[in-house]
């Protein structure tokens, strides 16, 4: 029973869950307008876009790499599928070709970083400013009109569960997770990953193809920032060239307060969504008690700092405590 | 012409004019090598001398620039670790290839994971086989740990150098090398590593043991290999040689 406790303090993404249900009981009863069906379902609408690209940013970072260049792909890919969807692709082709292009920026990303030697914070840097000036030029000045007669609700239509309806939307995000959170912690795959974030030289000496499975990783963050983009542009109906700009370090912080550690080898999928939760948990009570907007960046920020703070001091206890 | 006999007497591992340049560092020159089975060689020389290249070149971190390696007489090309591994050579390396922040039975099984379904990289895990088989490779070794799920991180440097040594037992290594594996242990955690290799050579297995404490080496070793400047300047019985003269030398 004291092995439990202590395994459960030492999971990554503790301290977020801590602070969200904290946070959670403390707003619902500071504002009854917080924990009340509308609000709810205005709280979920952007989350499945932000937790998508917090879950690839983790498990990148686990593998002990990192990418600037999400913001800008999901930037890109939308850019992409709506104009072949204007030119007269079918959907599914054209989203298919969104998709590919994001991977391929991914491959390039994992190909500067790892076949030029050059750290990945710099290599990703240089992919958000090219990925979007990409998009820019492709949008070629006039942004394209989203097709408004378009079927979308396969992928944002409205989901009445009673007390509220969020998007379908939601149900990719639980099933990438799902299935992401599976890799990571049941699949073979999922045990290199940790290794070579978490020792690099080790896996290696292992016999493991740590820069293959980095690649792998660029790859899986960068199609998955390109799907959230699509997700979000097929939400609102609009596809603006500036789609998704600073987004990179909303997700880091998701990734962050989530308990991904920076070093790598640390992290869970779980903590993505979770921190994801928080960070628009805090959007939100701000909005609803009309406390001026420009706190929200100091909100997140103070709460990185909490949460890691909290993390580090919770898994401390653990390794201390004797099971 | 008589191949049985032949193939019991054949070296377990063969070297033949192996060189290694690292850039321009020479860092071997023309090496030959070998052991038989059960032979615990102790590698020696002074720092840079080059004995972790020569190594290297066996567990498949580094490529041999020129030479050929036979085991158990068949040549052999090693370009990687885990094609040495897939070879019976497994290396416990100075500074333990363990990732601390995972368990005792991942670290046991990295890269090489039993499967309950699919192929190696997109299988699902066995993790009950995982814990059962670590801790069943740990108590042959001796190691009596907490249990399988204890993040590596909290083990001590003894400990970690004994799952290493249980994990190229259970991968039935028939070569283990050791590169410094007692730097940074204990009196007591030092010879327990130093028991490890002679309970190992009772089970036929070839250890090659580096290690700057000659006084380690002497007593476990039947053979002394030694190096200078990327050369192999002395290789003879280890009953020829005392403690003393190694220390001359080598230095
Ligand atoms: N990766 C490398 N790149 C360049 N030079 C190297 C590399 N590894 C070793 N060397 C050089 O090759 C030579 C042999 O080094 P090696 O590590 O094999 O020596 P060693 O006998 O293991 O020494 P030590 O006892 O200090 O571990 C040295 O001159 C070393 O500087
Ligand atoms: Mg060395």
């Amino acid at each position: 029973m004291k092995l439990n406790v202590r395994n459960l303090m030492a999971r990554p993404e503790m301290a977020a869950l801590l602070i969200f249900v904290a946070l959670f009981v403390v707003f619902s009863f500071i504002n009854d307008r917080f924990f009340a069906t509308g609000n709810m379902t205005v709280y979920l609408q952007p989350i499945p876009e932000l937790a998508i690209v917090a879950m690839g940013i983790t498990i990148l970072i686990i593998a002990g790499e990192f990418d600037l260049s999400v913001g800008s792909v999901f930037g890109l890919s939308p850019m992409v599928t709506v104009l072949l969807m204007q030119n007269g692709w079918p959907t599914a082709a054209a989203i298919l070709a969104g998709l590919m292009i994001a991977a391929l920026i991914g491959f390039g990303n994992g190909l500067i970083t790892l076949k030029l030697k050059i750290p990945s914070f710099i290599a990703t840097l240089g992919m958000l400013f090219m990925a979007r000036s990409f998009a820019v030029v492709l949008a070629g000045g006039f942004p394209p009109i989203f097709p408004r007669e378009l079927d979308v609700s396969w992928l944002v239509g409205r989901l009445d569960l009673g007390l509220v309806t969020p998007r379908v939307s939601l149900l990719y995000m639980i099933a990438i997770a799902l299935v992401l959170g599976f890799v990571l912690r049941r699949m073979d795959f999922g045990h290199w990953i940790f290794a070579t974030g978490g020792h690099p030289q080790a896996a290696r000496d292992m016999g493991i193809k740590t820069e293959r499975v980095k690649m792998a990783c660029f790859m899986l963050c960068a199609t998955l920032a390109g799907f959230a983009g699509i997700i979000q542009s097929f939400r609102v109906k609009v596809i603006v060239p500036n789609l998704g700009t600073g987004l990179e370090m909303q997700a880091i912080a998701a990734a962050v307060i989530g308990g991904v550690a920076l070093t790598g080898g640390v992290g869970s999928i779980l903590g993505a969504v979770v921190g994801t939760l928080l960070i628009a948990m805090i959007e939100n009570i701000l909005i609803l008690s009309g406390v001026n907007a420009n706190w929200f960046m100091f909100a997140v920020g103070a709460m990185i700092v909490v949460a890691v703070v909290l993390n580090t001091q919770t898994r401390l206890k653990a390794e201390g405590m004797k099971g | 012409m008589s191949t049985a006999a032949n193939t019991a007497e054949e070296p377990i591992i063969k070297c033949v004019g192996l060189q290694k340049w690292y850039g321009a560092v020479h860092a071997l020159k023309n090496v030959d090598f070998h052991a038989a089975r059960g032979e615990v060689i102790g590698l020696v020389g002074d720092n840079g001398a080059g004995k972790s290249t020569l190594i290297k070149i066996l567990s498949g971190v580094h490529t041999q620039d020129k030479g050929d390696i036979f085991i158990e007489g068949r040549n052999v090309s090693i370009t990687g670790p885990e094609v040495a591994m897939g070879l019976g050579i497994e290396t416990i390396y100075q500074y333990t290839a363990m990732v601390p922040e995972m368990s005792i039975a991942q670290n046991f099984f990295i890269g090489r994971e039993p499967l309950k379904f699919g192929r190696p990289g997109l299988g699902i895990v066995d993790r009950a086989k995982m814990a059962r088989e670590a801790m069943e490779g740990l108590r042959g070794v001796g190691l009596h740990l907490r249990g399988p799920d204890t993040p590596v991180k909290a083990l001590s440097g003894g400990q970690r150098q004994g799952v290493a040594i249980a994990r190229a037992m259970h991968f039935r290594s028939k070569v283990l090398i050791l590169d410094e594996p007692t730097n940074h242990l204990s009196v007591k955690e030092t010879n327990k590593v130093l028991d490890h290799v002679v309970e190992l050579k009772g089970l036929g297995i070839t250890s090659i043991f580096i290690s700057h404490n000659l006084h380690h080496i002497h007593p476990i070793s039947d053979r002394i290999v030694a190096m200078a400047r990327g050369e192999k300047i002395a290789d003879l019985p280890a009953g020829e040689i005392s403690v003393d003269e190694m220390t001359r030398m080598i230095s």
